[in-house]
Order: structure tokens, then C-alpha cells, then sequence
């Protein structure tokens, strides 16, 4: 978007105005996550900055917020929960997914399109709305597992939301995974089914590999879906698997306390992370396909 | 190899004819496709799918009433009110009386009573009053039940019980979409809501609304973004779609409460605009329209900007020097060359955007305060306040309509197989 040499003063002036615009946009994307950064240091308890915290006065600035949030059981339980919720179901989506995936990707598909349909529904249906159904169908799923099975409430808590959120991650496996799989070369498989490997064999040595980025970025993605779910959870599930969003949640509508934002300030610096890995598994991905890295 | 007969059909190596060794090939492989997908279309089709047509159910669901009320029921069949006095005949009454005498032991009588109290507000109390009053009673020699109802309660000399019983006496009912469009089901037939109960329909057009405007913000903030990263140079290019990805993967709640900070009374912006003096008094920027919309285009802006630029980045850029070339000013290359070669993108991220938007829940809740919350809030509120869940299944019914259609224009404009994630 370099301005020629010949450009005439209207198009200097609409070039750097256009600049300062994309700048004016990027500011406001980005801006408002690093502004909770300053504040989740406060020293003081409330939900905005004081005269003491712009002058840099003594005590304006604290980390109790922080040690609040690691040691406090309301918030160290819900993080435990969103964590042994969210690898389980990220690891049904991404097994589930994936295998549907490679099937998606054959080119003899009976009605393709509408097993496509059905399989992203879940994340285009709203939430609150998927909500509802689940509500519905696992308190009678529950108490049959209760019942019948006779399963401890609190571990059947744990499956049903376990199984909701896994529904939840899997248009994102499917989109990554068949993504991945559309520039896949189908010769490999039959040159490796030539050398004598078995299906199995060409899965794990030749196909995984390669499409190892679109799995790993579904499972990022399947991951993140269930983290930072509050909805669903909210309705079908009880105290007992309160996770870090929903935490958040309560207390974003009460407003009790900053460490809400010292655990929001934790949370940028994991989607950062994140990102990173997921930046680094692109270029990985365009390198194998032997294409140049941007 | 193959062996050509004169004039039978190609065989394959070990005699079968070609066509038919295909066919079974073919189906083989369409075998194999099916059963990797299957495990993951049962889970979807039994735990989302389902569930959702249950949803639906319930929202014509009425079976309570006649389950509990079955006598009752049957003995209505034959009446219908002809005045405003027209109270049922004595066996309507007496079968009532069996029927909440059973109900009564069962405890389904305030059950019953509170779904009615959907329609009919009040009903709800004089079902639990009778419900007590009639375990003592002796069914075959204390009638006639209809003086004795009437002394119990007045209210059961009077129509209005008795007509909503009738109404919702099936099985089945439209009462809930009925309410969701804030319509009353009677026995003239449908009549609209008192002007102070009526807030659905409302509220689906502001959820429209604002979706609309969420979208529009989102495609002219989105539309310079997606431009300059796809004219920009690669390496750049990269660095700056992190600042496009950074909030499109930070938690939703962490970027709901970034906007209370900023916008509640004593917030950032305020405290800001007052220490430059361009305002003497808070202005109220959150619990508000304002607030919803401020929040949601920020929270949707990435995926408005991710399916622009993926199109965007297709267009070459000789095109447009093409257009120079041949004598067109900048604002008429762009126009009628640039735009319209990107306009599958807008519609993509619009149309994504309007569909996450519609049914938003978490910032509207938040941010939103009274005036500033979505259908999805109030869905919320029926379900876990009122616990009136056919009238939030039938709201869900309705707001899932929408989605649907909008998935399906979605699916013929861009395909589902083309949604792109980062």
C-alpha cells in the first residue's frame, strides 16, 4: 500500500487519513482488553482508576488482587472445574471430529451437506437456545443416570456438562480439521497402502502428521469454546462445576470485587499464548506444504 | 487389466463386468465415509439435535391439564359459554371435584394450577386453596359441587376460571406462541395482550434492530481493517491481524468486564471526558442501548473482519491499477472495480455476524441494563425466574425460526464448507 511518487496532495491526504483510521479501529479492537491491565494492580477496590493510581502515590498499586485470585477456594475450585471440564471435552470433540472429518473429506458423500449442516448447527444455534434443549433432555438423562445407573450426583453433574460442552467444540474440529484435509494429497495414502502399510498404520505415520495443525487448532479452538462457556453451563449445571466464566459472570453482575480483573488479566496473557501457538502451528503448516512463510 | 468382449460388457481381470466391480467399489468407499461419520452424527443428532426438537415440544406442550383434569375435560366437551354469566352446569363442577381430589393426593393440583396461572394470572392461589379444602370432602353425597365451589371461592361462580380451563383443555396448544407474540388465546379466538404485558414483540424487533445496527458498525469498521490487510504487505500484514485475532481469542467475559470499565459511570471514558472538562456530568454510556451496542460490535468485530479479509485477499491488486490505467479516478476504481469483487465477503461476515448477534446473551446481560437486553435475556429469565418453560421454549421456537433461516441463506451464499476460522 506504498503512496507512488506521483501522488497528487489529495491522494497524500486521504492516504494518511485512511492510515490514521485503521489505526483509530485497531485502537479500539485492542485498546479495551490491555485497559483492565493497569487496574487489575489496584491498590484500592474498586472497579476504577483513582487520583492515586495516575499520580503513582504509595499503596496505589497492589498485587492483592492477584493473590486474592490464586488462593482464594471460590476462584482455585472454578479453575480446577473449568480445566477438568474442558480437556475432557475437547478430547471427545477432537476424536469424534476428526475421524467425521476424514470421512467429510472422501468424495463419494451421501448427502454431504446436510450431515455438514447439522454437524456446525451447534455453533450457530444461540446458545441460550441449545441451552434450553439440554436443560430439558439432561435433567431427564440425569436423573435416569441417577436412578437407574445409580451414579453420585455429583459425578453425574459432571458428565452432562462434559457432554454438552463436547457437542459445543465440534463445528470448530470439523471446520479446522476438513480445512486441513482439502489440500491433503490423496497419493500419499495410496503410496503408503503400496509399501504395504494398513489403514491404521496409514493414519498415524502419514495422514496424522499432516494435518496435525488443523487438529491441534481445532482442539485449541474446542478448547477455548468450552473455557469460556458461561451460558449452557449457567443452565444445565449446578455449584458443584461452577467454572471460571461463570464465576466471572456472578460477579461481573454483582460487581464484588477487582479480582475479577486480576483473573481477566491472566486469562489475555493464556489467549496470547494461544495465539502464539497457533501462529506458530501456521507457519508450520505452510511450510510443509512447501509454501513460503509471510 | 481389462478384456474387451465383441458385444458383452467389460470385464475386470477375475470376470466381473466393469460397471458392476465399480458400483460395489463405490459404495464400499461410500461405506467407509459413512461409518467415520457416523460416531460423531449420532452424538450430535442425540445430545444437541434432539434436545432441541424436545425444546420445541415443549413449546406446544400442554398435556398437564388434560392428564390431571381428565374428568373435567370430558365433561366441558359439551359446553360452551353463550353470556358472560354462563357458568358450567352442575357436572362440570362435580367432575372438577373428582378430579381435584385425585389431583390434590397427587399434589399435581398446584401443578396444573400454576400452568393455567400462566394465562390467567390469580389462578394459581384459588387451585391451592381448593386443593386443600377438598381432600375432606365425600364425593358422592356433598353436592351439589357448584354452590359448594362457589362458597369455598366466588371467583369459581365467575367465568374466567372456567373459560381458560376450556381453552386449554388439549392436548396440545398454541398458547405459548400465542404470549410469545403477546396474543392471548380466549374462546373468541386470538385477541392481543394488555399495552402493559405486551414486551415480546417489542423486544424481537429491538433484538433485530440492534443486530442490525451491531452489523452495519461492523462492516464499516471491518471494511477498512480487511483493506489494509490485504494490500498491505505480507510480513505486516501478519503482525497486524494478531491485533485482529488478540480479541477474537480473549474470553468473552474478560472483554464484557473491559467494557464495564470503560463505560460505567465513574469509567475510564467518563473519568476521562470530565478531567478534559468536554463534559461537566457522567453521561450514562452503559445499561443502555449505547452500552449493548458499543460492546457487541467490539466483541463481533473479528468475525466480521476475518471472511472480508479471506475474500479480499483473493482480489489482485492489478485490477485496480488496471482501472487507473484505462482512465478511472481512484473513488470510481474502487467502486465499480474493488467493491463489488468484495462484496461476498461483507455479505459472509454480515450475515455470520447477524446470526451471532441475534442471539446474544452474556454482554446484553451485562452491559445491557433494562433497556439494552436481547430476546436471549429474556429466554434466560423465563427459564431459570418464572420457570415458565413452555412460554421459553416457544420463544426459543422463535428466535430459533429466525436463525434457521438465516443459516440456510448462509449455507446458499457462502457454503458452510467455506467458514473460515483464523
Amino acid at each position: 500500500m506504498a503512496l507512488p511518487p506521483y501522488a497528487s496532495t489529495g491522494q497524500k491526504f486521504w492516504h494518511y487519513s485512511f492510515r490514521m483510521l485503521c489505526a483509530v479501529i485497531f485502537f479500539f479492537l485492542v485498546a479495551p482488553i490491555f485497559a483492565i491491565i493497569p487496574l487489575s494492580f489496584s491498590g484500592g477496590e474498586y472497579f476504577t482508576y483513582t487520583e492515586e493510581m495516575l499520580t503513582f502515590s504509595d499503596g496505589a498499586y497492589s498485587l492483592k488482587h492477584y493473590e486474592d485470585a490464586l488462593t482464594n477456594p471460590e476462584w482455585t475450585t472454578a479453575v480446577w472445574n473449568s480445566f477438568r471440564i474442558a480437556i475432557p471435552a475437547t478430547m471427545i470433540a477432537v476424536t469424534l471430529g476428526t475421524l467425521a472429518a476424514m470421512g467429510l473429506s472422501q468424495s463419494h458423500v451421501p448427502g454431504r451437506r446436510a450431515i455438514m449442516a447439522i454437524l456446525i448447527s451447534p455453533m450457530i444455534v444461540p446458545l441460550i437456545i441449545s441451552a434450553l434443549g439440554m436443560f430439558f433432555f439432561y435433567s431427564q438423562l440425569g436423573n435416569f443416570l441417577e436412578d437407574t445407573v445409580g451414579l453420585s450426583q455429583g459425578l453425574v453433574e459432571y458428565i452432562k456438562v462434559v457432554l454438552a460442552h463436547s457437542v459445543l467444540g465440534v463445528p470448530f474440529v470439523i471446520i479446522t480439521v476438513t480445512a486441513t484435509l482439502v489440500g491433503f494429497d490423496r497419493s500419499l495414502t495410496r503410496a503408503a497402502a503400496s509399501m504395504g502399510a494398513g489403514p491404521v498404520r496409514t493414519f498415524f505415520k502419514v495422514q496424522m502428521p499432516l494435518i496435525l495443525p488443523g487438529v491441534i487448532s481445532g482442539a485449541l479452538f474446542a478448547f477455548i469454546t468450552s473455557f469460556d462457556e458461561v451460558v449452557v453451563i449457567t443452565i444445565i449445571g449446578s455449584q458443584k462445576v461452577q467454572t471460571l466464566p461463570w464465576q466471572m459472570f456472578v460477579g461481573l453482575r454483582e460487581q464484588i470485587s477487582l479480582t475479577i480483573l486480576a483473573v481477566a488479566t491472566m486469562m489475555v496473557i493464556l489467549s496470547i499464548l494461544l495465539l502464539a501457538t497457533l501462529e506458530l502451528l501456521r507457519r508450520r503448516n505452510e511450510r510443509i506444504r512447501g509454501l513460503t512463510p509471510g | 487389466m481389462t478384456t474387451e468382449l465383441e458385444d458383452g460388457p467389460i470385464l475386470t481381470a477375475d470376470d466381473k463386468p466393469l460397471s458392476v466391480a465399480l458400483r460395489k467399489a463405490l459404495f464400499r468407499q461410500k461405506m467407509r465415509a459413512l461409518m467415520l461419520i457416523a460416531p460423531l452424527l449420532l452424538f450430535v443428532l442425540i445430545t444437541f439435535v434432539w434436545p432441541i426438537i424436545g425444546m420445541l415440544f415443549r413449546s406446544v406442550d400442554n398435556s398437564v391439564v388434560p392428564e390431571t383434569l381428565p374428568k373435567t375435560v370430558a365433561a366441558m366437551e359439551s359446553w360452551s359459554p353463550t353470556g358472560p354469566t354462563d357458568t358450567p352446569p352442575e357436572a362440570v363442577y362435580a367432575a372438577f371435584a373428582a378430579d381435584m381430589q385425585v389431583a390434590a393426593d397427587e399434589r399435581t393440583h398446584t401443578v396444573v394450577g400454576g400452568r393455567l396461572n400462566y394465562e390467567t394470572p390469580g389462578i394459581a392461589s384459588k387451585f391451592r386453596q381448593l386443593g386443600r379444602e377438598v381432600k375432606g370432602w365425600d364425593l358422592e353425597n356433598d353436592g351439589p359441587f357448584k354452590e359448594k365451589l362457589i362458597a369455598e371461592d366466588e371467583a369459581w361462580g365467575e367465568l374466567f376460571i372456567w373459560e381458560t380451563i376450556k381453552t386449554y383443555s388439549g392436548g396440545y396448544t398454541t398458547g405459548y406462541y400465542a404470549s410469545s407474540v403477546d396474543r392471548r388465546l380466549t374462546s373468541e379466538g386470538v385477541v392481543a395482550r394488555d399495552a402493559d404485558e405486551a414486551i415480546y414483540l417489542r423486544l424481537f424487533w429491538r433484538t433485530i434492530l440492534m443486530s442490525l445496527i451491531i452489523t452495519c458498525m461492523c462492516a464499516l469498521l471491518g471494511y477498512p481493517i480487511a483493506w489494509m490487510l490485504s494490500n498491505t504487505l505480507d510480513r505486516y500484514a501478519n503482525l497486524l491481524l494478531i491485533l485482529v485475532l488478540l480479541p477474537f481469542w480473549t474470553s468473552l467475559l474478560v472483554r464484557t468486564s473491559a467494557w464495564k470499565v470503560l463505560l460505567q459511570e465513574q469509567g475510564v471514558i467518563n473519568s476521562t471526558l470530565e478531567s478534559i472538562g468536554i463534559i461537566d456530568s457522567p453521561l450514562p454510556l452503559m445499561y443502555n442501548q449505547f452500552g449493548t451496542i458499543v460492546a457487541m460490535t467490539h466483541i463481533l468485530l473479528p468475525f466480521m473482519i476475518l471472511p472480508m479479509y479471506s475474500v479480499m485477499k483473493t482480489i489482485p491488486p492489478s485490477y485496480l491499477r488496471a482501472a487507473k490505467s484505462l482512465g478511472a479516478n481512484d473513488i470510481t476504481a474502487f467502486r465499480r472495480v474493488y467493491f463489488p469483487q468484495s462484496v461476498p465477503g461483507i455479505g459472509a461476515g454480515a450475515i455470520l455476524t447477524f446470526i451471532l448477534s441475534i442471539g446474544y446473551y452474556i454482554t446484553p446481560e451485562i452491559v445491557g441494563g433494562s433497556t439494552g437486553i436481547f430476546i436471549s435475556n429474556r429466554i434466560a429469565y423465563n427459564i431459570s425466574s418464572t420457570l415458565n418453560w413452555g412460554l421459553a421454549a416457544a420463544l426459543g421456537g422463535m428466535l430459533l425460526i429466525m436463525v434457521m433461516v438465516l443459516y440456510w441463506i448462509y449455507d446458499r451464499v457462502v457454503g458452510i464448507d467455506n467458514v473460515k476460522l483464523g
